[in-house]
């Protein structure tokens, strides 16, 4: 279970300060699958950032798998992240010099795996993705929607209990995006809870629950989405 | 994790060739030019005789003019007279291993040996107890002994590379050897023997060859013109009509072996005495003015290492550590360059201290590259020393302890130059990189 209450963050400059969460409290609970959306700037990836102990946060409590992770040093932060978190990222985020394999291979090795364990989770995760014969390919050598499928692979790989996925469809076209999705709903399936950032109103629809971000707060979804619906009604109406 | 961090360093060289050969050649520059000073100096100012050199002592006599010192402010002469060489020689406590020795010269050949070509030598006459006070180690016999002495034997010891040219190589212990009239008995054949520096004659060269054969000094008082002197030879008067061997000339060497503090100071009162007994003959005109100068001292007092050697080595050092400084801006730029990666490693559960030691991995292996190249150019430059300085011929070379101290420093030097670009690219924060990468 992730449980954040009154968490907030502040960025400083020298000459401004932005509030990217005010008091942002939110509750997901074990094999949910959640949509976070909202308008550019309202801290939906500032909350991924701190829900995927990226960042601290200046205010608040955060609670992460029944432990409070508000004040954990960089290390222990960096374990968590490694057994219990999966990221997804928009831009893939594929190490280029590395191919199919070794990039599945980049988590389990921090976590200390020996060579036979490692190997087993890196084809069982290209295997559901798909990607099982492509594991000498580099990167460059891949679609968007394959690469993507090797960066759910590579968060899959460590079997984390949370799977953070940032715009995960949002380089890709319509038909890579829903395969994609379908496969996160698959993992969710599973058992795997999942947090996913998204501009797309039909993706965060598949959701079990979606969670509406504006200026760094949780505001009700209902009013975002009757707002989407009505845009799409205009664009059908002015289409015709 | 070690070897994924090497792979992974490979890779990353693999990645930017241009940018990491420019590392390896500034680093292997900054290694190469430090290691031919390093090496020429380490010899210099290496230890010629490390289990006895606190032991082995020099002895000077000032028995130079009373008008002037032999050298400022009011140093003694570096050599002793024959009288004074030989009479320490004898009159030295008992017990107390000695050697008087000058460096002569002749010509040998093996008699009735006709295909034999006859060999000019250079020979050291000395007493007999240089053998083992030196250590020299033998092939084949032994040296003289002290009856040798006392008898003037017809004795010689010859080089092994000697030994090979009149002999084959063959142990030619008990064979003769012709010196003009005299026909000398070889009694040992030493084996390959070069304390560098040549510390216990500097006269011919601090880094010369050692001699090709030694024979008993009471031979040279017997062949004092045919066989001469081969060093330096210096005068504060001219030498009376009988030659030089009776004049206040000084071109001997002496050497004793004193074990401890305390027989130093004996030997130094010993001496003492001995130079007030000749001035009450005449001689020594100066204030007594002797010196006891253990191995270390005599190559001070030498000069063995100049100052410039000592420049020249700080110089190259400080060419290393400008060398490093722009491998670590080079260093710098590559890391941080390479941030999105980082930052995806980091969110993937890397902590700052693997990001760290993968880093450094990488510094560590452009340190070896760099020391490989680092000894080639230090052997190019060691070449080049060598062709331009005849002196320097046996202390340019590399060993194999060189060899380890380069590439220990090179990687020394990698890893401090990749500390601060390994600890910048370890505090990034991850998340700054990861929308945009």
């Amino acid at each position: 279970m992730l449980k954040m209450k009154g968490v907030s963050k502040v960025y400083r400059t020298d000459m401004v300060q932005t509030s990217a969460l005010r008091d942002f409290d939110l509750v997901v609970d074990e094999g949910e699958f959640v949509a976070v959306t909202g308008p550019s700037g309202s801290g939906k990836t500032t909350f991924l950032n701190i829900a995927g102990l990226l960042e601290g946060f200046d205010a608040g409590t955060y609670e992460l798998d029944g432990a409070d992770v508000s004040r954990l040093g960089d290390d222990a932060r960096s374990r968590i992240r490694n057994e219990k978190i999966g990221f997804i990222f928009q831009g893939f985020n594929l190490i280029a010099d590395l191919n199919v394999f070794d990039n599945v291979d980049v988590p389990l090795r921090y976590r200390g795996f020996d060579a036979a364990e490692r190997a087993k989770r890196i084809h069982e995760s290209l295997e559901l993705v798909g990607l099982a014969s492509r594991v000498k390919h580099l990167p460059s050598q891949l679609s968007g929607g394959q690469q993507q499928r090797v960066a759910i692979a590579r968060a899959l790989a460590g079997s984390p209990r949370f799977l953070l996925a940032d715009e995960p469809t949002g380089n890709l076209d319509s038909v890579m995006a829903r395969q994609v999705m379908e496969l996160l709903e698959e993992i969710n399936g599973r058992g795997t809870t999942i947090i996913m950032v998204t501009h797309d109103p039909e993706l965060a629809r598949r959701a079990h629950r979606n969670v509406h971000m504006l200026d760094g707060q949780v505001t009700d979804f209902t009013e975002f989405e009757a707002a989407v619906r009505v845009r799409e009604v205009r664009a059908v109406a002015a289409g015709a | 994790m070690f070897v994924y961090h090497l792979r992974l360093a490979l890779l990353s060289l693999r990645r930017t060739p241009a940018v990491s050969l420019l590392m390896v050649v500034a680093v292997g520059l900054g290694i190469g030019v430090s290691m031919t000073m390093l090496s020429v100096y380490a010899l210099m100012a290496g230890d010629p005789i490390p289990a006895k050199s606190g032991m082995l002592h020099a002895v000077q006599l000032d028995s130079w003019s009373p008008d002037r010192p032999f050298d400022e402010p009011n140093e003694p002469p570096l050599q002793l007279t024959w009288r004074d060489a030989t009479a320490l020689a004898e009159r030295s406590p008992a017990g107390l291993r000695r050697t008087a020795m000058v460096g002569t010269g002749f010509v040998a050949e093996v008699p009735g040996a006709d295909d034999v070509r006859p060999e000019i030598v250079s020979a050291r006459a000395a007493t007999a107890d240089f053998f083992e006070m030196f250590e020299v180690p033998f092939l084949h016999g032994t040296g003289w002994g002290a009856a040798g002495d006392a008898d003037a034997a017809p004795a010689i010891v010859l080089s092994r590379e000697l030994n090979e040219k009149l002999f084959g190589g063959e142990d030619s212990v008990g064979r003769e050897v012709r010196v003009g009239t005299d026909l000398l008995r070889v009694v040992g054949v030493i084996d390959e023997w070069q304390p560098t520096p040549r510390f216990y004659d500097l006269n011919t060269g601090a880094f010369a060859d050692t001699d090709d054969a030694f024979v008993p000094l009471a031979l040279l008082d017997r062949h004092q013109l045919e066989w001469g002197i081969n060093g330096s030879v210096n005068c504060w008067q001219a030498p009376p009509a009988e030659g030089i061997f009776p004049s206040e000339c000084t071109f001997a060497q002496f050497w004793v072996e004193l074990p401890d503090a305390r027989a130093v100071e004996d030997y130094r009162a010993f001496l003492d005495a001995y130079v007030l007994e000749q001035k009450k003959l005449g001689r020594f005109p100066r204030p007594l003015n002797n010196r006891l100068s253990d191995v270390r001292a005599w190559l001070d007092a030498n000069e063995v290492v100049r100052d410039d050697n000592s420049v020249l080595l700080g110089l190259s050092f400080m060419f290393l550590i400008v060398c490093l400084l722009n491998t670590v801006g080079l260093l710098l730029a590559k890391f941080l360059g390479r941030s999105g990666d980082v930052g995806v490693r980091r969110a993937l559960g890397a902590s700052r201290a693997r990001v760290f030691q993968q880093h450094l991995t990488e510094v560590g292996l452009l340190g070896v590259f760099g020391g490989v190249l680092g000894l080639g150019i230090a052997w190019i430059g060691l070449v080049a020393v060598r062709r331009l300085y005849v002196d320097y011929e046996r202390v340019a070379h590399l060993n194999a302890e060189l060899v380890a101290v380069a590439i220990v420093l090179a990687v020394a030097a990698g890893l401090l130059a990749g500390l601060y670009p390994a600890w910048r690219i370890c505090r990034i924060q991850p998340a700054a990189y990861l929308k945009t990468q």
